[in-house]
């Protein structure tokens, strides 16, 4: 890599986070199988952390634990995590529990006091979808999402809100996906090729075209975003590489290439039953008489020439 | 078990990972052998296992069992294994009165029910007994298999709630395993298969996908097994890796080879 693509690198790795975080709202983090994106939803919210954002983490698909690993002390003390793993229909009843439930927790951050910037993670979107109605739940996504839209009486600024929500692709169809895409500011669709990961960044700011790109990274061992070029282009699809392009007309033992003359008297040739005007001219210019054709017969030795005219019977 | 597919999964009986859900699918063939295995391999680790067979009778898991060297009856005696008999114990939802509700009871609701018996009968026969007499190493729930719920009438969300609590209670306070059977309808459209398939997946440490060939029936080579590494739990530089091999099931065993090195066409 050159210097200049190297200080180009070193500032796309900022910008990359910082697009996602950028315009506040809602950011859809779509994975699939294949594709996990949880690991990306830690990178956002250890960028955000170091921020300095007030973070709350909706957890309901993986346990605490397993949430707070890898992530160092300075950030996990910054982290607010509202477990909703362990009990999340309340089956236990042991009134442990937090009361409402998940979208109860989340209709209690639409009412917070300080007005700092937080960031909001749902892990996983997907949890909530499955177990609230679509309606209820883009109701209160839009509620929390766009609550700096709304300022309070005293003019006092309003920090930004960003809710980060990961949603399993496969799990839903076209309309829950639909209505969650129309309510995100920012949608990432995880996949990958050849063993890299790639994000599809489809970003709506307000008053300007949505821009769409494609960014390949890779997520260390520390939650930190890499950036890596894509796959190089001896890999791209199109070719495949292992088969190398032969000349089908190389071992010939009859020859198919024509020589210049030859083309030329190939492109000059008048097909037999192409209707020109010189064909038109000459069946209808009279024919100057020729001579009769002759036919010449040379009867062959053992032929038997009957002198009897065959048809002498006929009446004609 | 599978001396076999062990070495493929790079475990023993007595250095399992714990902790983990295990997921086995089928498609377009017979999966029901990675039950087997896993049976067997979980009691020869000496782990306490509920087994909740919804499919086959106690008999034919004992008979399949003696062939792998466990015997079910011994260990069912000696409380190692829980059996829940899905055929049998069907019948007594209807016709036992019971006191507290039975696994089952949903079989009774006529509207959409959910499986909090099943996850209580299944946590209160796994809890770590007070006494400690057993000493039996980790808990381990086995259960074969999913789709059948579904197809009596629970709704994928219900059978996605109860992997979550068994998870919850299993593998992260417990620190023990579960492994589920899941069919994968394939061609058939079957929203709700796919969706606790899927779903399952998302959660899943571990995939054992056995397919059918793509050409179709053969003698000597009965399918093809995917194994799916997910969610490494030390780095996440490391990708998820993805296996492939062929099988042959015979009569103690199974033979695992590369695709197209069968012993019947080398």
């Amino acid at each position: 890599m050159t210097l200049s693509e190297g200080a180009r690198a070193g500032t796309r790795k900022l910008e990359m986070l910082d697009s996602l975080l950028a315009l506040g709202g809602l950011v859809l983090l779509r994975d699939s199988v294949e594709w996990e994106g949880r690991s990306l939803l830690k990178a956002l919210v250890k960028k955000s952390a170091l921020c300095g954002e007030q973070v709350h983490i909706l957890g309901c698909e993986v346990s605490e634990e397993e949430f707070r690993e890898g992530f160092d002390s300075d950030i996990n003390n910054r982290l607010v995590y509202h477990d909703f793993f362990r009990d999340p229909l309340n089956w236990s009843k042991t009134g442990e529990a937090l009361p409402g439930g998940p979208l109860g927790a989340l209709r209690a951050m639409c009412k917070r006091t300080d007005l700092g910037p937080v960031t909001i993670a749902l892990d996983s979107l997907s949890w909530l979808l499955l177990h609230l109605p679509c309606a209820t739940l883009c109701q209160t996504l839009h509620a929390v999402s766009y609550q700096d839209s709304c300022p309070p009486g005293d003019g006092s600024p309003v920090g930004k809100v960003h809710v980060l929500g990961l949603l399993h692709e496969e799990l839903h169809g076209p309309g829950p996906m639909g209505a969650l895409s129309s309510l995100a500011q920012t949608e990432v669709t995880l996949g990958g090729t050849m063993g890299q990961a790639s994000a599809r960044i489809l970003c709506r700011r307000p008053q300007q075209h949505p821009t769409d790109q494609t960014q390949w990274f890779s997520i260390l061992p520390d939650f930190s975003l890499h950036l890596q070029e894509g796959p190089s282009k001896e890999f791209q699809p199109q070719s495949d590489p292992h088969i190398p392009l032969v000349d089908p007309m190389a071992h010939l033992t009859f020859n198919l290439h024509l020589s210049k003359k030859e083309r030329e008297a190939r492109d000059s040739l008048t097909l037999p039953f192409q209707f020109s005007s010189e064909k038109q001219e000459a069946l209808l210019r009279p024919r100057p008489s020729q001579a009769t054709s002759h036919i010449f017969y040379e009867p062959d030795a053992y032929d038997d020439l009957d002198q009897e005219d065959p048809d002498d019977d006929l009446d004609i | 078990m599978f001396p076999e597919l062990n070495n493929l999964l790079n475990t023993t009986p007595d250095r399992a990972e714990q902790g983990k859900l295990t997921l086995l699918c089928d498609a377009k063939t017979d999966g029901s052998f990675l039950v087997h295995h896993f049976l067997s391999f979980y009691l020869k680790a000496n782990c306490k296992v509920c087994f909740v067979a919804l499919i086959q009778s106690f008999s034919h898991y004992n008979i399949v069992g003696q062939k792998l060297g466990v015997n079910l009856t011994m260990a069912r005696e000696r409380g190692q294994l829980v059996f829940l008999e899905g055929l049998k114990s069907a019948v007594d939802v209807f016709f036992q009165a019971q006191e507290k509700p039975h696994p089952l009871q949903f079989l009774r609701e006529a509207s959409a029910g959910n499986l909090k018996p099943l996850f209580e009968f299944v946590r209160d026969a796994l809890k770590p007994v007070d006494s400690g007499a057993a000493g039996w190493t980790y808990p381990v729930l086995l259960v074969d298999d999913l789709s059948v719920l579904l197809s009596l009438g629970l709704g994928a969300v219900a059978v996605l709630d109860f992997i979550h609590y068994c998870r919850a209670t299993l593998c992260w306070e417990l620190k023990g395993n579960v492994v589920v059977l899941v069919h994968d309808s394939g061609d058939v459209e079957d929203e709700e298969n796919d969706i606790l398939l899927n779903g399952l997946s998302h959660q899943s440490h571990l995939i054992l996908r056995a397919e059918g060939l793509a050409t179709g029936f053969c003698r000597d080579v009965h399918g093809q097994l995917r194994i799916l590494w997910r969610r490494p739990s030390q780095s996440t530089s490391q990708r998820d890796q993805s296996l492939t091999y062929q099988y042959k099931i015979q009569d103690r065993s199974v033979s695992f080879f590369a695709k197209g090195m069968s012993p019947a066409v080398l």
